[in-house]
C-alpha cells in the first residue's frame, strides 16, 4: 500500500547486508582455516582458560548478586534509586577505563595493597587469571544484580500481601516466593553473563596473558599481531565461533533475558525484615556500592585534573572515536529500524534471526575475517575505523532490536489500521507515525551502540596503524609505556565521552515523546 | 451505492458471506451476538480484511485494488482512532493530507471543523489532555473533513456514557445528512439502532443478512438474535 518501495524490502535488504557480512566473514574464517590442525598446545590451554573462567566468573557474579538485589529490593534508603541506575554503568564502561580503575584499586600500588601492606600483611596480585575474574565480576555483577532484582519486582505485590498477613518468617518466603523465582531468573542471568565472559578480550588484554590466562579472543589477537599466523588466526576464530553457539544453545535452554535489567522501582514495597537482617542488607549494600563505585571514582579522582593538559594526540584520538561512535550508531539505526518494522510484518521471522546473527560471532572473528576478505583490496589500516564502525554496529545489532521489536510489534497492533485507513505512507507516515513512536527504543538503541562504539578495543586493536588510534587505543598504548597520570586523564575523558553520549540520545528521544 | 457480491470470508474455522447492497445515504446498523463477525464485515468493507471470494462495488466499480486510505470512505475504530503524540490539528491534518502539507485554506477548514464540533481552542492539544467525549468529537470531525462517501463505524463510541453516546449520533447525524453519507454501524445497543438507523444488517449464524427495516426486525427478532438480545 506503500508509494515506492515498501518497508518490507528496506528491512530485507538490510537483513541481507547483515547476514551477508556475518556468513561472509565467518566462511572467510572457515575456509581459511581449513580445520583445527594450527592449533598447538596453548591454544588448548586457551581454550580452556576461557570456559574455566567463564564459569566461574558467571557463577560468582549470580552468587554474590543475590544478596545485593534482595537487600536493594527490601530496603529503601536515600540514594536508592540513584545506586541502582549507578549499577547500569557498567554496561556502557569501556573495558579498559574499567580495568585502568580496578588496578587503580587493587593493582600493586592500589588502595588495597596499601592497606594491607599497614596491616603487614601479604598483598594481592592483580595480574593472571584472578585478576581476569575480579574484572569480569566488577562488570557483571551489577549487571546480574538487576537481572535478578528485576525478579524480585516481578513478584506480584498480592503474594507479598498475603504471606505479610500470614506472618511468613523470612525463611518462610524465601522458601515459597523467593525460591521459586530464583529457579526462574539465575539461569538466565547465568547464561547471559557467561556468553559475555567467553568472548572477553580486553580485560584478558590487560590483566592476563601467558599461558596461565589467555582467553581465545586474546590468542586471535596474538596469532595475528605478532605471530603473523592468519591461519592459527583464524582455526582459533572458528574455536571461538563454536564456543559462543555452545553458549547460545544453553540460552536455549533458558529463557535469556534483555540485556539491561530491571529499571527502577515498580510495584508494592512492604517493610523488610527487622533486627540484625537490617545490618547484613546495609553491609551488603555497602560492600557492593564500594566495589562498583571505587574504580569509577578513583579513575576520575586522578584523571580529570588532566583533562586540561591532554596532548593534541589524545584530542585526535577522542574526535576520531566520536566520529566512529555516531557513524556506528546511525549504522545502525539504519539498519535497525527497518528490520524491526519488516520483522513484525508476516513471514518477516527470518528478518529477526538476520538480526540476532551477530550473536555468533565476536570483535576478533568478525576483524579477522574481514581483514581477510579485505586485504586482496585494500590497506588493512586504511580501513580500521570504517571496519571498526562495521563491527561495533554489527554487534550493536542484537541488542537494538531486542529494544525495538516489542515497540514495533504495539505500535503495528495498534495504529497499523488507522494510518492505512488514512493512507498515510512512506515518509509521512515514516516521519509522523514510526519515528515518533519507537524514539525511545531508537534513541535508546542509538545511545547504546555510540557507547559500545566509543569504548571498543577489539577490531581497532587488530587493523590499528599509525594516525588510527582511537581514544580507547590510545589509551593502551599509555597503559602500556606506564604514563599513568596521561593515561587516567585520557580514560576520564573516555568515560566522560561515552556515558554523555549515551546519555544524549536517551534525553533526546524521551524529549521527542514527550 | 454499495454492493457486497457474493462475498465470502473464511478464517481457519470463521465462515462469513454476504451479498446485498445498500442504497446511496442509508444509515444501517449492523449488530449480531458477539463474535459472528460485525467488525469483520466492516474491515472486509474497509481493506483490511482479505476477501476469500467475492466483490464489494462502491457505484459499480471494484474497491478490491485500492488500499485501505484511497477507498471513497472512512472507519472509525473501537479505540485507537487518533496518534497520541500529534496534536488535535495534525489528526485532524492527516484527514487532508497525509503528509501534512496544509494550505491556508487548509488550516481554515480545519478551525472550523473544530468550532462545529464545539471543539474550538483546543486544535494544540494531545489526544491524552482531552475528555473521552472530546476524543470522540474529534476523531469524527476528521471524518467530517475526510468527507468520503460511506462512513464505516466500528463502535467508535462503545466506552462513552449513554448521554455522550447519544449526542454523538446526533452530530453523526446531522453530518450524515449534510454530506449524504452512506453509514454502516456497528451496535450493540437497540436503542442505538432504532433512533439512528432505519436499516439493519444482522449478522449471524456466518451470514450478514439483508438489510431489513430495523423496528420489526427489533420487536420480532429471529432466534439468534433474541437469545442475544435476551
Amino acid at each position: 500500500m506503500a508509494r515506492g518501495v515498501p518497508v518490507t524490502v528496506w528491512g530485507g535488504a538490510a537483513a541481507l547486508i547483515v547476514a551477508a557480512l556475518v556468513l561472509g566473514t565467518l566462511a572467510a574464517v572457515a575456509g581459511f582455516a581449513g580445520g583445527l590442525s594450527a592449533l598447538g598446545p596453548g591454544d588448548w590451554l586457551a581454550v580452556r582458560f576461557t570456559l574455566a573462567q567463564a564459569v566461574v566468573s558467571a557463577t560468582l557474579s549470580v552468587i554474590l548478586a543475590v544478596p545485593v538485589a534482595r537487600a536493594l529490593h527490601r530496603r529503601r534508603f536515600a540514594g536508592r534509586g540513584a545506586l541502582i541506575t549507578a549499577l547500569g554503568a557498567p554496561f556502557l564502561l569501556p573495558v579498559i577505563v574499567a580495568v585502568m580503575g580496578i588496578i587503580a584499586i587493587f593493582g600493586r600500588a592500589g588502595v588495597v595493597n596499601d592497606l594491607l601492606s599497614m596491616l603487614g600483611l601479604p598483598g594481592v596480585r592483580i595480574y593472571g587469571p584472578q585478576g581476569v575474574i575480579l574484572a569480569h565480576v566488577f562488570f557483571n555483577l551489577p549487571l546480574a544484580t538487576r537481572l535478578i532484582l528485576q525478579g524480585w519486582q516481578a513478584i506480584p505485590a498480592e503474594r507479598l500481601r498475603l504471606a505479610a498477613a500470614l506472618g511468613f518468617a523470612p525463611a518462610d518466603s524465601l522458601r515459597h516466593l523467593e525460591w521459586p523465582m530464583l529457579r526462574e531468573v539465575l539461569p538466565g542471568a547465568w547464561v547471559a553473563i557467561f556468553l559475555v565472559c567467553l568472548t572477553s578480550f580486553v580485560v584478558a588484554l590487560t590483566l592476563g596473558g601467558g599461558p596461565r590466562a589467555t582467553t581465545v579472543e586474546l590468542a586471535i589477537y596474538q596469532a595475528f599481531r605478532f605471530d603473523v599466523d592468519l591461519g592459527r588466526a583464524a582455526a582459533l576464530g572458528l574455536v571461538q565461533v563454536a564456543l559462543c553457539l555452545v553458549a547460545l544453545a544453553l540460552a536455549g535452554l533458558v529463557s535469556l533475558p534483555a540485556a539491561f535489567g530491571a529499571g527502577l522501582d515498580r510495584g508494592a514495597h512492604l517493610p523488610g525484615p527487622a533486627g540484625w537482617l537490617r545490618v547484613q542488607d546495609a553491609v551488603v549494600i555497602a560492600l557492593a556500592a564500594v566495589f562498583l563505585l571505587t574504580p569509577i571514582a578513583a579513575v576520575l579522582w586522578r584523571g580529570v585534573p588532566g583533562l586540561a593538559a591532554l596532548p593534541p594526540e589524545a584530542w585526535a584520538a577522542a574526535g576520531r572515536s566520536l566520529a566512529v561512535a555516531l557513524a556506528s550508531s546511525v549504522l545502525v539505526l539504519g539498519l535497525a529500524l527497518p528490520m524491526a518494522l519488516a520483522a513484525v510484518r508476516p513471514r518477516g521471522g527470518w528478518v529477526e534471526v538476520a538480526g540476532m546473527l551477530p550473536t555468533v560471532a565476536s570483535s576478533l572473528v568478525l576483524g579477522t575475517g574481514l581483514y581477510l576478505i579485505l586485504r586482496p583490496w585494500a590497506l588493512p589500516g586504511g580501513l580500521a575505523l570504517p571496519v571498526t564502525v562495521a563491527v561495533n554496529a554489527a554487534l550493536s545489532l542484537p541488542f537494538a532490536l531486542r529494544a525495538l521489536l516489542p515497540e514495533a510489534r504495539t505500535l503495528a497492533a495498534d495504529y497499523d489500521r488507522l494510518a492505512a485507513s488514512l493512507g498515510l505512507s512512506g515518509l509521512a507516515r515514516l516521519r509522523f507515525v514510526t519515528l515518533p513512536r519507537l524514539a525511545r527504543p531508537l534513541g535508546f538503541s542509538a545511545g547504546l551502540s555510540a557507547a559500545f562504539s566509543m569504548g571498543d578495543l577489539g577490531v581497532i586493536a587488530l587493523f590499528s596503524a599509525p594516525g588510527t588510534a582511537t581514544l580507547p587505543l590510545y589509551l593502551y598504548n599509555l597503559m602500556g609505556s606506564y604514563r599513568m597520570a596521561d593515561a587516567a586523564a585520557v580514560a576520564s575523558l573516555l568515560m566522560i565521552l561515552s556515558f554523555a553520549l549515551f546519555w544524549a540520545f536517551d534525553r533526546a528521544s524521551r524529549h521527542a515523546d514527550a | 451505492m454499495l454492493t457486497l457480491e457474493a462475498l465470502t470470508i473464511v478464517q481457519d474455522d470463521f465462515r462469513l458471506e454476504a451479498d446485498f447492497s445498500l442504497p446511496r445515504g442509508a444509515r444501517v446498523a449492523v449488530i449480531g451476538p458477539s463474535g459472528s463477525g460485525k467488525s469483520t464485515l466492516l474491515g472486509a468493507i474497509a481493506g483490511f480484511v482479505p476477501l476469500t471470494s467475492g466483490r464489494v462495488l462502491w457505484e459499480g466499480a471494484d474497491l478490491a485494488p485500492l488500499p485501505p486510505g484511497q477507498r471513497p470512505l472512512s472507519i472509525l475504530f473501537q479505540d485507537q482512532n487518533l496518534f497520541p503524540h500529534l496534536t488535535v490539528d495534525q489528526n485532524l491534518g492527516l484527514g487532508i493530507s497525509p503528509s501534512l502539507r496544509l494550505t491556508a485554506a487548509d488550516r481554515a477548514r480545519i478551525a472550523e471543523a473544530l468550532d462545529r464540533m464545539g471543539l474550538e481552542g483546543l486544535g494544540a492539544r494531545k489526544p491524552a489532555q482531552l475528555s473521552g467525549g472530546q476524543q470522540s468529537r474529534v476523531a469524527l470531525a476528521r471524518a467530517l473533513l475526510r468527507a468520503r462517501p460511506l462512513l464505516l463505524l466500528d463502535e467508535p463510541f462503545a466506552a462513552l456514557g449513554p448521554a455522550l453516546k447519544a449526542e454523538m449520533l446526533e452530530v453523526l447525524s446531522e453530518i450524515a445528512g449534510e454530506q449524504g453519507t452512506t453509514v454502516l454501524m456497528v451496535s450493540h445497543d437497540p436503542a442505538d439502532a432504532l433512533a439512528f438507523a432505519p436499516l439493519s444488517v444482522l449478522v449471524a449464524d456466518g451470514r450478514a443478512h439483508p438489510p431489513q427495516p430495523t423496528a420489526p426486525l427489533l420487536a420480532n427478532p429471529p432466534p439468534a438474535l433474541a437469545a442475544y438480545l435476551g
